[in-house]
């Protein structure tokens, strides 16, 4: 029989895993780019990868502090926004969605390769780097929380750090579109001639929406790596269209939506996997394997993108007006 | 509004604003546009080819000329949107050859397009408050910190509320641009460009898809545009609002410039007969094109109109 309060308990630890964090703020970051801007970067897993490995190389091999390794993260996905971009802002906006793709990958291969393995630890990746984090933990040795969210001093001191970043990232993003900043960006999105006939830097502004966006997506990156190992299959395309699927999910031109929209998708994904899996145990499913139950938990992703796509462009907390996936 | 109007309430007209006889590229008394040699090619194709051309300051100049002739090409490339395979031009006294448009904006020539351009999603009061200049809350730093650039973002509102009630799109200030008509569009570019404090205003075809009830008002503020002492120089396929507000007229065909001078002269011009009607109009060819030859009649029966009164 299905045990219907393990499979609601493990999608509720979903609403603050630090996983959830991160794709919330990996979304937050597409957000300034996709939602606000209108630049289609379909490479926020390379910058999410940019900053896991710019952590962990910092820290295994340069042996930096803590602040220091996340600011090599953070100059590093700066570094790869200006190398994407400055080739790629003055064109038309389709291509800054093929070559974002393309480096991407480029990035994932370079790490996934035998040549750097001293240093990026190959297709086996890296761990090791957190004892620089451990260390800065205020908690107290123990087990802490209630309900399904009972965890131990690390995995909240995990959790506190990753939401605080969305916290902090959320409401940079809020002040920036609510400026006079915010607006020639919206500009943008709708018709950077127009924009730049009123005398603003089209370009210096996209450029600007890219490294900040990235920057987001590094520490996402960071934050992602905390309770797990970096290892580069995490990087791959699917992952970008994911954050995607979270970005729509919750609406693209809107702070909040990233947020809510990662909560969701995360809870989803739990629940469906969980129940799925069990539903194969318990023969409910006689014509699937259980391989192919782990798989159909994407496809049920698919479905509900296409049918939010359809029935609500703009997402849940989108403005019908404002934004609307198809122009 | 009537204010710019004359006497017989037609628009009072700038004369004299040319040296000698009105030919292509005839010397200005006070020209705040002076282009030489502009040349734009598309492959094979001479788009543009301007030996010489000066626009006069402080009046309104129509760049007129059937489809094709080059008018858009060379706004484009006054503007600094497009680059010319050759040429060199200076706008009040200083080159702005190869300067990029925000620029040239920023120096306080700015433009309007031919197909509207509304930001439809941001709302009326955005679209108007981007058009200022020299914002400190444009800047990435300043832009977190609302008290660096509060005052200034209520000074910008106080005057895009202004323009917008001398517009009459103050009811609209909250809502979309997207929810305006076409004329309404077209209204708040020319407004939006206003924000900017410019000395010379480029219109592309302002006249194009607007409502007949608000031509009128239209004509009206380009009129006040001149008034305040702004250049107006814009490009326009109706022939009545050219007659009707242009005090200099400058006719290209197939690239060049073939005639200059004051609306009715120009219009009389063996040269812009031609332009229009092709110099083998006597000749069949087909389908002749009617539009341009109603234009052309329509012009002439003004002409008849005026004598009359």
């Amino acid at each position: 029989m299905i045990d219907w309060l393990l499979l609601f308990s493990n999608a509720a630890q979903e609403i603050i895993s630090p996983t959830t964090a991160a794709y919330a703020l990996a979304a937050l970051g597409l957000a300034i780019h996709f939602g606000f801007t209108g630049l289609l970067n379909f490479g926020q897993a390379g910058f999410m990868a940019l900053g896991a490995y710019g952590y962990a190389i910092a820290t295994l091999t340069f042996g930096f502090p803590v602040w220091g390794a996340i600011l090599f993260g953070i100059a590093a996905s700066i570094v790869f926004a200006l190398i994407l971009g400055v080739p790629t802002l003055r064109l038309r906006a389709d291509y800054l969605a093929i070559v974002t793709i393309a480096a991407a990958e480029i990035l994932r291969l370079l790490f996934t390769t035998n040549t750097f393995e001293p240093v990026t630890g190959s297709a086996n990746g890296l761990q090791g780097y957190k004892g620089g984090f451990e260390d800065l933990n205020p908690i107290p040795d123990g087990v802490y929380g209630f309900g399904p969210w009972v965890y131990n001093e690390y995995d909240w001191w995990v959790r506190i750090f990753g939401w605080g970043l969305v916290a902090l990232a959320a409401l940079i993003t809020w002040r920036l579109m609510k400026s006079p900043w915010g607006r020639v960006i919206k500009g943008i999105r709708e018709d950077e001639d127009a924009v730049r006939a009123l005398g603003k830097n089209v370009y210096f502004y996209k450029m600007q929406s890219l490294i900040i966006g990235g920057v987001f997506g590094s520490l996402a990156g960071m934050i992602f790596i905390l309770p797990r190992a970096v290892v580069p299959s995490n990087y791959q395309t699917s992952l970008t269209f994911f954050i995607y699927a979270i970005l729509l999910l919750g609406g693209a031109a809107t702070v909040l939506g990233p947020i809510l929209g990662s909560v969701i998708f995360w809870v989803l994904l739990s629940f469906f996997s969980g129940f799925i899996a069990r539903a194969v145990e318990a023969g409910w499913l006689p014509f699937m394997s259980s391989v192919q139950a782990g798989q159909l938990r994407f496809i049920l992703v698919g479905v509900a993108i296409m049918v939010i796509v359809i029935y609500r462009p703009q997402g849940i907390l989108g403005n019908k007006k404002e934004l609307a996936f198809v122009k | 509004m009537s204010s710019s109007a004359g006497a017989n309430g037609a628009p009072v007209k700038s004369t004299g604003l040319h040296v000698g006889e009105p030919a292509p590229g005839v010397k200005k008394v006070d020209p705040i546009i002076v282009a030489d040699h502009i040349k734009r090619q598309f492959g094979g194709l001479t788009a543009v080819d301007v030996e010489h051309l000066e626009i006069p300051r402080g009046a309104i100049t129509a760049l007129i000329g059937p489809n094709g002739a080059g008018k858009t090409t060379l706004f484009n490339l006054l503007t600094g949107f497009d680059k010319p395979n050759e040429g060199t031009w200076t706008f009040d006294g200083q080159s702005i050859s190869g300067v990029p448009a925000f620029r040239v904006a920023r120096r306080g020539q700015v433009r309007t397009f031919q197909l509207t351009k509304a930001l439809g999603l941001l709302t009326v009061l955005d679209n108007m408050k981007l058009g200022a200049k020299g914002q400190s809350g444009e800047s990435l730093l300043r832009a977190i910190f609302p008290w660096f650039w509060r005052k200034e973002e209520e000074a910008i509102e106080a005057r895009a509320l202004d323009l917008l009630a001398r517009f009459k799109l103050d009811a609209k200030k909250d809502d979309y641009a997207a929810s305006l008509s076409g004329g309404q569009r077209k209204l708040l570019e020319m407004a939006r460009a206003l924000m900017s404090e410019p000395t010379l205003v480029m219109l592309d075809e302002p006249m194009a898809g607007v409502n007949p009830a608000l031509t009128q008002s239209l004509l009206d503020h380009i009129l006040n545009l001149k008034k305040e002492g702004m250049t107006v120089l814009f490009v326009e396929h109706d022939m009545h609002m050219v007659r009707h507000i242009a005090d200099w007229v400058v006719v290209m065909a197939e690239g060049r410039v073939v005639a200059e001078g004051d609306p009715h002269e120009v219009m009389a011009n063996p040269a812009v007969i031609d332009a229009y009607l092709g110099s083998h109009h006597d000749q069949d060819l087909g389908d002749p094109d009617t539009g341009v030859v109603t234009a052309i009649k329509e012009l002439a029966d003004d002409d008849a109109d005026e004598s009359k009164h």
